[in-house]
């Protein structure tokens, strides 16, 4: 199967075509705001660090980020910097590679003129990218994120098996998945290791799952068992196993071929597991780094979350949620419990709307411009 | 005849009620009636589809999630009461 995508420098394909407006750090985000408020069509990130922060949350930001302009969907960027910060506007426009770039920094200038620097730079970029076409690519050129979040007692009844159908088909057609959330995996590292592709990997996988387990123990003490909370047991969740087996069920059944770093971009094609949290909008950051086009986000209780330049598909798992918050989910899984449905035809849905999606149809979050930004970061602010 | 439980994957050994289902009513998957609820079963939650022997497995998406506490009959309820997380080394 084909969609029609916009053909990156790299040999990437963009299932959109978006100027990007980024801050370096949280002190510029008052120009990439007001240029959102000019340009309502253009992307913007504002972000909450990019200063104060030691070496290893300075390499996660720059990494994402870096992940980000030069994301497929991307066609141009503009890096706001302050000029005194860590992570500054030319770290950004100098990791793009392959299509227009700029940095401003406002302490050369003021905000005022930067802001009107930035007037000129974004109006010639979306000249630029207005003459740019789609053209027909492979479905094996997509990376779709895998995610849960507000999941409720039907998530791994419903939605998440679902999303395993479209998971497989997609897997089917030579594209990749990329599933993440490893904090959600805690009590099926031993099944996990057995779906790898080989015992290195496997190995490398439990380890991964196993480390963070210890850190939930760790930082969360006795709140440990939150992981699987009494709301849990309630909706007939038994074990953590169980709980966490409902969450993999939304990556399908075909082997697990690579494991890599937060917002890392995968090497090979199939199943990817990525090592991010389960907190929903830093797990789509690290996902959107790593350059998945598009992701699927099933929910049980709902919610309306996108992220920047990367649309995100929202499967509901029951029918009220659904009725609840029509105009933020694009596929109801609930019609499994209620319409006589199987997971398979909602899994074939939930496909045909990632094929139609790739071709440049809006999902509901953004319709509503729901593009809400967050980047993992674990250590001290100084 | 319209079902009220999903079997996930064809090992499993339990269905998940997508509906409360009270006791003596019949259990019905993909549209076929595989057997009669031996107690209440509320929404979301595990049915014995088989016998399963104390400390015998509990499948669901084709993985062991529990086991059995005490013998649990075809039919039953299977949640916390009756079953426990399985031992690992």
């Amino acid at each position: 199967m084909e969609f029609k995508g916009y053909k990156r420098a790299d040999g990437r394909y963009g299932v959109r075509n978006h100027v990007l407006v980024v801050s370096s750090v949280s002190c510029a985000n008052g120009v990439v705001e007001a240029l959102g408020r000019i340009f309502p069509d253009i992307v913007t990130v504002q972000h909450a660090y990019g200063c104060g922060y030691g070496p290893d949350d300075w390499g996660t930001s720059f990494n994402m980020l870096s992940g980000l302009v030069n994301h497929p969907n991307v066609g141009a960027v503009l890096a706001i910097g302050l000029g005194c910060e860590l992570l500054k506007a030319e770290h950004l426009a100098d990791a793009v590679k392959g299509k227009p770039a700029e940095a401003l920094v406002i302490q050369q200038a003021g905000s005022a003129a930067t802001t009107r620097k930035g007037i000129d730079i974004v109006e010639g970029f979306i000249r630029q990218l207005e003459g740019q076409k789609r053209e027909p690519a492979p479905l094996s050129e997509l990376l779709v994120g895998l995610k849960c979040g507000g999941s409720d007692a039907f998530s791994g009844v419903t939605a998440n098996p679902s999303l395993g159908v479209a998971a497989d088909m997609l897997v089917g057609e030579g594209a990749s998945v990329v599933m993440g959330e490893v904090t959600e995996m805690i009590g099926t590292d031993h099944i996990l290791k057995s779906r790898c592709e080989s015992p290195e990997l496997g190995e490398k996988l439990q380890k991964l799952i196993l480390g963070h387990e210890k850190y939930v123990k760790n930082a969360l003490g006795e709140l440990a068992g939150m992981v699987i909370a009494p709301g849990n047991i309630d909706g007939g969740l038994s074990s953590i196993t169980e709980k966490s087996l409902g969450c993999n069920a939304k990556s399908g059944s075909t082997p697990i071929r690579e494991v890599v770093d937060y917002s890392a971009r995968p090497t090979k094609k199939g199943l990817i597991i990525m090592d991010t949290p389960g907190y929903d909008i830093d797990a789509m950051a690290g996902m959107a780094g790593g350059g998945v086009q598009i992701i699927v986000f099933t929910t049980g209780r709902g919610t309306p979350a996108g992220f920047p330049a990367v649309p995100v598909i929202k499967v509901s798992s029951n029918s009220t949620t659904y009725k609840n918050m029509q105009g933020d989910i694009d596929v109801n899984a609930g019609s499994i419990l209620d319409a006589g449905k199987t997971v398979k035809d909602v899994g074939r849905e939930i496909f045909e709307c990632i094929v139609r999606t790739a071709g440049g149809s809006l999902t509901r979050a953004e319709i509503n411009k729901s593009s809400v930004f967050n980047c993992l970061k674990q250590g001290a602010t100084f | 005849m319209n079902s009220n439980a999903l079997k996930v994957n064809p090992r499993d050994n339990v269905a998940i009620a997508i509906r409360q289902i009270v006791k003596g009513e019949d259990i019905v998957v993909d549209g076929v009636k595989l057997l009669q609820a031996a107690e209440d079963v509320p929404p979301s939650h595990k049915i014995a589809l088989v016998d399963i022997k104390a400390g015998g497995v509990v499948i669901r998406y084709g993985e062991p999630i529990v086991q059995a506490k005490d013998d649990i009959r075809r039919g039953q309820w299977v949640h916390v009461h009756n079953s426990q997380p399985i031992e690992r080394d």
